[in-house]
């Protein structure tokens, strides 16, 4: 794991971390599809053009807020709680470049204002549960492969998404959560750490959803769980006046 | 309103919208200096992907169809096929798969 920081810090293969970004972003191009492909044709259904779908994907990528942008738009809500409303629910893309920001290699700051345009859940979720440290081309690859699936997938939905078979539909709808899933448990194997930080999040989140946005809840969710696991280990360390991170 | 201004509020709209997504996914990188951050809170951020996907795991995961059992039935799917090592995108593919078949037969 050593020689594979100093490669990737010394950064000499600039391609290759490319194309195992594109690699790596070919499972989130799959779970997007049927999310993209749906939003294209409830867009169609909302009335708007195809223009404004395709652009809102390309511009925005994200796909809650561009769901619930459709609900609102439905309901005739007005443009300035549509935009609040994105902003309440992607607020929480914040902490995951925070710890994208830690995990990082230091680079310009051309390549993190073009980076930070990709960071999703998915891609976070990926990129995050990498082994090393991760580099710009790495997430350049990464972010390319999921946005393009987007986009696309987006424009498809709208022109032909009503003939997809609606078993096929239905079953897609659980690509993204695998992918967490498979994301995640190989890391819960190995590290109980994980496996505490995950399922105190879960539980959390499942509590505080019934009270606050779904984005709120989800940071809550996710800074208790940390929070949790800094106070439990400090305590655990008082006790047993163990010294040196156990990490 | 007419068409044509409609048209155009809905770009301001988009236009508001990916300012609003853009600028929360930015300030971080820009904003933090990874060097000057103090070992608790690096420590911290570091925990924070695991504690992440399980709050986007979960309860979500049960919201994707009426009946509750049926997001369930794909989660352990996943973790069963994912307990095997098996590579993410074959992990995907078979709770799809699993799912829309289950469908089919609903």
């Amino acid at each position: 794991m050593k020689t594979k920081m100093e490669d990737q810090a010394t950064g000499q293969p600039t391609l290759p971390g490319f194309f195992q970004g594109l690699q790596s972003g070919l499972s989130i191009a799959i779970g997007y599809m049927p999310i993209a492909l749906a939003f294209g044709l409830l867009a169609k259904n909302t009335g708007i053009s195809l223009a404004h779908t395709v652009g809102m994907s390309l511009l925005v990528f994200a796909g809650a807020s561009q769901f619930m942008a459709l609900g609102l738009l439905a309901l005739g809500t007005g443009a300035v709680e549509i935009v609040f409303s994105t902003f309440i629910v992607n607020i929480r893309h914040m902490l995951m470049s925070m710890s994208i920001n830690e995990k990082a290699i230091q680079e310009s700051t051309l390549r993190r204002l073009i980076y930070a345009f990709g960071i999703t859940d998915e891609v976070f979720a990926v990129a995050s549960t990498r082994d090393g440290v991760v580099g710009s081309n790495y997430l350049y690859g990464l972010g390319l492969m999921a946005y393009s699936s987007w986009v696309i997938n987006s424009g498809i939905g709208y022109a032909a998404g009503s003939a997809l078979p609606e078993a096929f539909q239905q079953g897609m709808s659980i690509a993204l959560y695998a992918m967490f899933i498979g994301l995640l448990l190989p890391s819960v194997k190995k590290y109980r750490k994980a496996l505490f930080l995950s399922g105190t999040a879960a539980l959390l989140n499942a509590g505080l959803v019934t009270f606050f946005p779904a984005g709120w809840a989800i940071i809550g969710a996710t800074i208790g769980a940390v929070g949790l696991l800094e106070l439990v280990q400090s305590s655990r360390k008082d006790r047993t006046k163990e010294d040196g991170d156990e990490s | 309103m007419n068409l044509e201004t409609v048209n155009t509020t809905l770009w301001v709209i988009i236009i508001g919208m990916a300012l609003v997504t853009y600028i929360p996914r930015l300030l971080p990188l820009v904003a933090l200096d990874a060097e000057k951050i103090p070992p608790v809170l690096a420590r911290m951020l570091r925990n924070i992907p695991y504690a992440a996907l399980g709050a986007l795991i979960f309860p979500g995961i049960l919201g994707i169809h009426d009946q509750l059992w049926y997001g369930l039935v794909g989660g352990v799917v996943a973790v069963g096929v994912a307990y095997t090592g098996a590579h993410l995108i074959v992990v995907v593919l078979s709770s799809v798969a699993v799912l829309s078949a289950l469908a089919v037969l609903l």
